[in-house]
């Protein structure tokens, strides 16, 4: 606190003082202030039958009518199934796949390959869907695409990835653990050389090979990084990926491929049906708090983490 | 340390070093081939023989594009955007991280700003509430609605915060003891330290504004407002409207029609667009696993 009381005697107005700070801030505080607990305010579109030119608090109250209307909804129950089994293998697949390729890097011993293979795999976390999406629909195309040439060519009939519902969450959890693997790894990458080398050379001495090295040094020594990721990651339950689904969805899958995010889309912009629209979000987001709230939790828990 | 390995560890290691790189192929193929598509001939495309190297190689496709006021104008917008939005980020992030990183005893309204702004991670209005926002505020249609409403990109800030929190107090105290005000502290002391940092939001936000969509397929109605990922996911998802719609088509393009189809001509746009984010990525690799294990791991 030596910090404080040399603060103190210098400066004899301490509101003087901070004033600048204040200043600093507000831009900050008065946009977010607008869109973001502006927008929270504008949640209780869904308690009303809304209308726009009303505006937000002249339109008629009618409780939760609208939450009525979405449970209605024919697809609702097949659209909340949708979105929590794709998050939850894309949750899965997101921690199993990096963490492996992590760990199968870690072997190369040439610096200059694995600075290749890292170049190439951290490629597609730095793009957009729109064009992930543009490439694969051209690349998963059962006629002319080559991923079906390649499948025919080993004797087999390429289904419609992304055209048929069978097909088309895989798919969606597939492409979506290609795009993000490798950067996704970065962070154990990070572990594993966090790890005392010390102990490696103490467990070469006692004759440990390394498969054994990895199941008892390198895999207790990222544990901590697995379980903080696993733990933040619950919190996206209920994002099924917006970006990517939207771009490569078509009404034929919507059985297995729309999601909750979706639906507040078509349901919000297209058909504007503002107020059912904004019900749809606002049972995402109060799902999605608690989950993220838990999650933090649990990262403060077992890892010590925190955002701030 | 060089150790020396068994036959059944050599075995491993060549099979783990073929393994990965077919890895890393499959993350790169899909980038390859629709570069080659937009490379190739509109025959050859068509015939299907194209696959990582361009069949009767042909710049067609890029004329025909760079000639399209679509395209054009879209590429512009997007320039435009990600010029104003990454600045408008930084300028934020700075003037908004740097208070939040003093002790409390030099600015008591800390914690409860901080929340203010960690809050809006948490939990928010959703799209419609955040759709009404924009048009309440007069921004619809105006590039300043793919700006303001994320002018502050609350994790970045964080990070930015966290770092600044980590830097010795010392630094700072000398200047104090000069005389010197935050303001200054700021941009002589606090500012060239923490330029890793700040390069790194810089990054986080051109990559964000670059490859943003969804906000200008919303917000803007004239589709030659769209910026390009906008643009592109109209053409994506719907590939012959780009050449069914012939005001888009002058009579040069016409007959430009005959030499490019609607794959080589998106393959060539597709590839186009993500020429900024080729350009700095090689900094990206550099600073984006430095801010992730800032951000993560915290100091």
């Amino acid at each position: 606190m030596a910090k404080s009381s040399a603060v103190a005697a210098k400066g004899g107005n301490r509101m003087m003082r901070e004033l600048p700070l204040y200043l600093l801030v507000l831009p900050a505080v008065v946009i977010v202030g607008i869109y973001s607990y502006g927008a929270m305010v504008g949640i209780v579109i869904a308690f009303q039958k809304f209308i726009p030119t009303k505006g937000l608090f002249g339109s008629e109250w009618i409780g939760f009518g609208n939450f009525k209307t979405l449970l209605a909804l024919p697809n609702f129950g097949g659209v909340i199934r949708n979105t929590i089994l794709i998050s939850v293998f894309k949750i899965i697949g997101g921690i199993i796949v990096p963490v492996s390729f992590a760990l199968l890097l870690n072997e190369i011993g040439n610096k200059f390959f694995k600075r290749i293979l890292q170049t190439m795999v951290y490629l597609p976390n730095f793009m957009s869907w729109v064009i992930l999406s543009g490439i694969f629909i051209d690349i998963l195309s059962p006629s002319n695409g080559i991923v079906g040439k390649f499948i025919s060519f080993l004797g087999f009939k390429a289904p419609f990835f992304i055209g048929d519902p069978k097909w088309f969450p895989a798919a969606m959890i597939f492409t979506d653990i290609w795009k993000g693997f490798g950067f996704g790894s970065v962070i154990y990458l990070a572990a594993l050389t966090s790890i005392d080398p010390t102990l490696y050379e103490s467990a070469v001495m006692d004759g440990a090979n390394r498969l054994k090295q990895t199941i008892h040094i390198t895999l207790p020594g990222i544990t901590s990084t697995i379980i903080l990721m696993s733990v933040l990651s619950m919190a996206n339950i209920l994002n099924g990926g917006f970006e990517q689904i939207f771009n490569m969805y078509s009404p034929s899958v919507y059985p297995t491929g729309d999601i909750l995010d979706t639906l507040v889309y078509r349901l919000g912009i297209q058909q504007t049906k503002y107020a059912v629209s904004t019900a749809a979000g606002l049972i995402k987001s109060g799902v999605s708090l608690v989950f993220i709230l838990a999650s933090y939790k649990m990262a403060d828990i077992f890892a010590g983490y925190r955002i701030f | 340390m060089k150790v020396k390995k068994s036959l059944p560890g050599r075995i491993f290691s060549v099979a783990n070093s073929i393994f990965l790189l077919m890895v890393a192929f499959i993350c790169i193929l899909p980038f390859i081939n629709v570069l080659a598509i937009s490379f190739s001939s509109k025959i050859a495309v068509t015939s299907g023989e194209v696959v990582f190297w361009p069949v009767g190689f042909t710049v067609n496709a890029y004329e025909f594009i760079t000639k399209s006021s679509a395209f054009t104008t879209a590429l512009g917008v997007s320039l435009r955007r990600t010029i104003l939005g990454v600045a408008v980020n930084v300028m934020l992030i700075v003037m908004t991280a740097y208070p939040l990183s003093k002790p409390v005893s030099q600015f008591r309204g800390r914690n409860a700003l901080s929340w203010y702004f960690v809050l809006t991670i948490l939990f928010s209005g959703g799209l419609i509430p955040s759709y009404m926002m924009v048009r309440y505020t007069g921004l619809m249609d105006k590039l300043w609605a793919l700006v303001i409403p994320g002018a502050l990109p609350v994790f970045s800030m964080l990070v930015v915060m966290n770092y600044m929190r980590s830097l010795p107090a010392e630094l700072e105290e000398a200047a104090y003891m000069d005389g010197a005000t935050h303001i200054r502290s700021l941009i002589h002391i606090v500012l060239p330290i923490s330029t890793p940092t700040i390069a790194t939001v810089t990054l986080f936000s051109f990559v964000g504004h670059w490859n943003s969509w969804f906000d200008g397929l919303i917000y803007m109605n004239a589709t030659d407002h769209y910026p390009l990922q906008s643009y592109l996911q109209t053409v994506v998802t719907n590939p012959e409207q780009f050449f069914r719609s012939t005001s888009n088509l002058n009579s040069e393009l016409m007959t430009m029609l005959a030499l490019v189809n609607s794959r080589t001509a998106n393959a060539a746009q597709l590839f186009l667009a993500t020429v900024p984010i080729l350009a700095v990525y090689p900094f990206l690799q550099k600073y984006f696993t430095a801010g992730l294990v800032l951000g993560s791991v915290k100091g």
